[in-house]
């Protein structure tokens, strides 16, 4: 029998109408380096939230044992007492302090009137930056460092809370391919000493490379754990767990009448960060849109969908943009998102909450917002009678589950959210539509809905581009797919063509040969 | 409507009928008296007009103006300083005025453009105006005496004929005519929506708060006639308060600030600039502040550098008390009204039982504390998390 340092059993965590785990089984043997893969939204954070205790005790069912016992976790406190440390994708380190500061915070070295030792801080610090190989001070702002350097410092800061089971959630999706390698040598490092760690990667040879046993999750649910003993286990076997899922009817049948005509166009766009403004989101993408077709646009999170689309929308996102965009043939240069919604773009975002709807106000309010001028008269003065009427029909046509159209939208569940927010676009009478992952977080019943009024649109004539992280809904939905990795066009596909496989593995050759030219 | 959910949608406006009741009884009645009655919205004229432009501030997401009671005192000062100089009426109306807007245009600019934080920007500004005001002033004291000038702020409606000095049953056939015409303007628009079928509420219960509020109107006007009839400034606070009304309640532009507060990232992604939806707040604020540097200079009959100190802090108390939101997007200008009229019921309530000045500071924060803990707790809101 294998020593497990840790088992989860039977763990299913549901939310309003998902079913984020399914019974979910983990093992996790003591030593080892255990690699847990699935497509986004399989629940891999999920249930590492869970053992973190982030996720409380009592808001899930199942067992957590840990060193033999059964841990009831109602905090991330909890978890860190008995050495499980866990490092979130998104690093949580304060910028303007410095090393040591962040490696101790919550955790300060202090005597018992609360006064910091800061003589014993910098030497622990110090001590543990060796280990994970940094010959920067402690004193160094964590600004100061690159991603790379941070990433490690978030490891001696597990090391300093005597981590016993350490899991990193994607910890190489924002590091080259020197640091990422680097990060996993240091790993199997610490294996060798005795730690446990579980890994969170899309990246495939990383996974191959460094663990010992891969687990897969699918929809919420374990699907299989595989040996790798020799390290060598072959990337299109890790690909079929992860993909392998029938496709039943879960898309609305829909006749295929693409027109010859191009309702958008957009060539050589490139788009710069923000704030970085020397980081490349997008480079040189050129795809085109045709008159009653849905093309999808398919990638790993981070693949520069979105910003692809915010930048082409009315420049809403970006810096240092450049390149050309035909709306029915003719150039335009959108100044801002006013200018695009009057040439009949529509964007409909991928975090409704943060930057999608008003939560705070009704559905009549959010469903006018984008087009006002609809429901007023030449002097600005809103007609409240029209604004209802327009959102009341809205409401029967998507079959949204409201007493009324003065409910505030944030009372509302998922999924009729996502369609009042399609209603604001709809009702902003686009010719063009994006769509930024239309159905993150709603149940199987609401998504058919979406891909219904979707269908709806195109037979209109409408142009739908639908950006998607779960490839069974693309295949389903698109006309043409195009994939997307690390900000470059990486392949397209027609309908007929594209199979899951094909699609994982042109984003992951592509990454390869990235990490070559690097 | 259920009991709980009355009261909830009513709070203020019951609170501030209990105060009112309490300070009348407290007083023995003296806090009804015409002169009392007439002087409660005057006395306040200041909080009522710049409490509508705080609202669009604190709309776009809690942000407040704290430069507007020095504003208000550069813009007595102008006012001041171009009658003292014999300058023309018009001048010294419009040049405080113009200079107000022009601080609201670099206000607004540096705010919704530049993205300096409203709270320092204004904070700064605070301590800019009120210096300027003093060098206008040359730190002296600066009276306010012109009759053109007063009679365009602090006279009375006087019908020749009706009315004699103390008495004005001109402002009763006012109000009776106003209570009117708001009945008949009711009762057309509660056709209309039935007509359209969207009737919301009950008849019985529509008919009853234009009782209510006919009998206020009434009585006010029966209050005004008995001490010297309708004041000036009062009409000067009605045109603010209902332009702004209208503006937050049934135009697109008024919807913009809503829609900034309740989510900046989601508006802009809807075609509207936030950048030019600050720039108003701030403009309107500060322009709205000039004009109250008139009416508090009227009033008072004089200017010196001290005027307005802490002003701000009763329009930002008016608006939160009348359960705008500190994180922004919700707030309307009736419950900002209901918010600066309980404020002025207690001060002055306070102010005829003859308790001291510290003790009505006091109240009034209690007041705001309560006021907003009760919105919080009872709303649930948990701010922007």
């Amino acid at each position: 029998m294998a020593d497990y340092i840790l088992e989860m059993k039977n763990i299913t965590k549901l939310y309003p109408g998902v079913k984020a785990l399914d019974n979910v089984n983990l093992q996790v043997e003591r030593g080892e380096i255990h690699a847990l893969v699935g497509e986004n939204g399989a629940g891999k954070s999920t249930l590492m939230n869970v053992l973190s205790g982030t996720i409380p005790f009592g808001q899930y069912t199942g067992d957590i044992i840990y060193n033999g016992e059964t841990c009831k976790f109602t905090n991330i406190k909890d978890s860190e007492k008995k050495g499980i440390v866990i490092i979130h994708q998104e690093l949580a380190l304060i910028p303007e302090l410095t090393i040591a500061e962040n490696m101790f915070l919550g955790n300060e070295r202090s005597n018992k009137f609360g006064k910091i030792d800061w003589n014993m801080t910098h030497k622990m610090a110090t001590d543990q930056l060796k280990r994970v190989g940094l010959k920067e001070a402690s004193t160094v702002l964590i600004k100061d460092i690159g991603t790379g350097k941070q990433q490690l410092v978030e490891i001696a800061k597990a090391l300093s809370k005597n981590v016993r089971l350490l899991i990193l959630d994607e910890p190489t999706s924002s590091l080259n391919e020197e640091d990422s390698q680097m990060l996993l040598d240091m790993l199997l490092e610490f294996k060798k000493e005795g730690l446990t760690s579980i890994i969170i990667t899309h990246k495939l040879n990383e996974v191959a490379y460094s663990a010992d046993r891969i687990t897969v999750l699918r929809d919420g649910a374990t699907i299989e754990t595989m040996e790798n003993p020799n390290h060598n286990i072959d990337e299109e076997r890790i690909i079929k767990g992860m993909v392998g899922r029938e496709l039943t009817d879960r898309y609305p049948e829909r006749e295929h009448k693409v027109s010859d005509e191009v309702a958008f166009e957009c060539k050589n766009w490139t788009v710069y960060h923000p704030v970085y403004t020397d980081k490349c989101m997008d480079r040189n993408i050129s795809f085109k849109v045709h008159k009653g077709e849905i093309v999808g646009f398919s990638g790993l999170q981070g693949a520069g969908r979105t910003e692809l689309a915010k930048s082409l929308f009315g420049r809403s996102y970006g810096s240092h943009i450049s390149g050309q965009e035909f709306i029915n043939g003719q150039e335009v240069h959108l100044r801002n998102e006013h200018d695009a919604i009057e040439h009949g773009l529509a964007y409909a975002t991928e975090d409704r909450k943060t930057d999608g709807l008003v939560l705070g106000d009704s559905i009549a309010k959010n469903t006018t917002m984008a087009k006002l001028s609809k429901i007023s008269n030449r002097q600005g003065i809103v007609d409240p009678i029209k604004e209802n009427k327009y959102a009341d029909e809205f409401v029967k046509a998507m079959n949204t589950k409201t007493p009324s159209v003065r409910q505030a939208v944030g009372n509302l569940s998922g999924g009729n959210q996502q369609k009042v927010l399609l209603a604001k676009w709809l009702f902003a009478e686009p010719d063009i539509l994006i769509l930024d992952e239309p159905t993150r977080g709603i149940d199987v019943g609401a998504k058919y809905e979406i891909y219904t009024i979707m269908n709806q649109m195109v037979k209109e004539g409408k142009a739908v581009i639908m950006i998607s992280s779960e490839l069974p809904e693309l295949l389903g939905m698109c006309d043409r797919i195009y994939v997307m990795n690390e900000g470059e066009m990486v392949a397209e596909f027609t309908q007929k063509e594209a199979t899951q496989e094909k699609i994982m593995s042109a984003i992951l050759k592509s990454d390869d040969r990235q990490i070559k030219e690097a | 409507m259920k009991v709980s959910a009355f009261v909830k949608k009513y709070t203020m406006v019951i609170a501030l009928v209990i105060v009112f009741i309490f300070f009348t009884v407290l007083t023995q009645g003296k806090q009804v008296l015409p002169a009392n009655v007439s002087n409660l919205l005057l006395q306040n004229a200041y909080v009522l007009v710049m409490a509508c432009g705080m609202l669009l501030c604190i709309l776009t997401g809690g942000n407040v103006d704290l430069s507007v009671g020095s504003t208000l005192c550069l813009a007595g000062a102008l006012a001041g300083k171009m009658l003292q100089d014999g300058r023309p009426t018009a001048l010294a109306v419009l040049l405080p005025l113009v200079v107000a807007a022009l601080i609201g245009v670099g206000q607004g600019f540096l705010i919704g453009y530049i993205h300096i934080p409203p709270f320092i920007c204004t904070l700064a500004g605070m301590f800019l105006w009120r210096g300027l005001g003093r060098v206008v002033l040359d730190s002296r004291t600066l009276p306010i005496q012109q009759q053109g000038f007063k009679n365009l702020f602090t006279s009375y409606i006087r019908i020749p004929g009706i009315d004699d000095k103390g008495n004005a049953p001109s402002s009763l056939v006012i109000f009776c005519i106003i209570a009117i015409l708001f009945t008949i303007a009711m009762l057309m628009s509660e056709l209309k929506k039935k007509k359209q079928g969207i009737a919301t509420t009950r008849i019985s219960s529509t008919v009853i708060r234009i009782v209510i509020i006919d009998i206020i109107l009434v009585a006010y006007g029966q209050r005004l006639s008995k001490y010297q009839g309708v004041p000036v400034m009062l009409i000067w606070i009605c045109a603010i308060v209902a332009i702004f009304w209208f503006l937050t309640s049934s135009t697109v532009f008024g919807r913009y600030f809503y829609a900034v507060g309740g989510n900046e990232k989601a508006t802009k992604l809807s075609g509207i600039d936030p950048r030019k939806v600050y720039f108003w707040a701030y403009f309107l604020m500060s322009t709205l502040a000039g004009l109250s540097g008139l009416l508090v200079g009227a009033r008072i009959g004089a200017v010196d550098g001290n005027m307005g100190n802490s002003y701000e802090m009763d329009a930002i108390a008016s608006c939160f008390i009348g359960g705008a939101s500190a994180y922004g997007g919700s707030g309307s200008i009736p419950g900002v009204m209901i918010g600066a009229i309980l404020l002025g019921v207690i001060n002055q309530g306070m102010s005829i039982m003859g308790l001291p000045d510290q003790w009505q500071y006091v109240v009034k924060g209690a007041v705001l504390l309560a006021a907003v803990v009760f919105d919080v707790v009872s709303n649930h809101k948990t701010g922007k998390s």
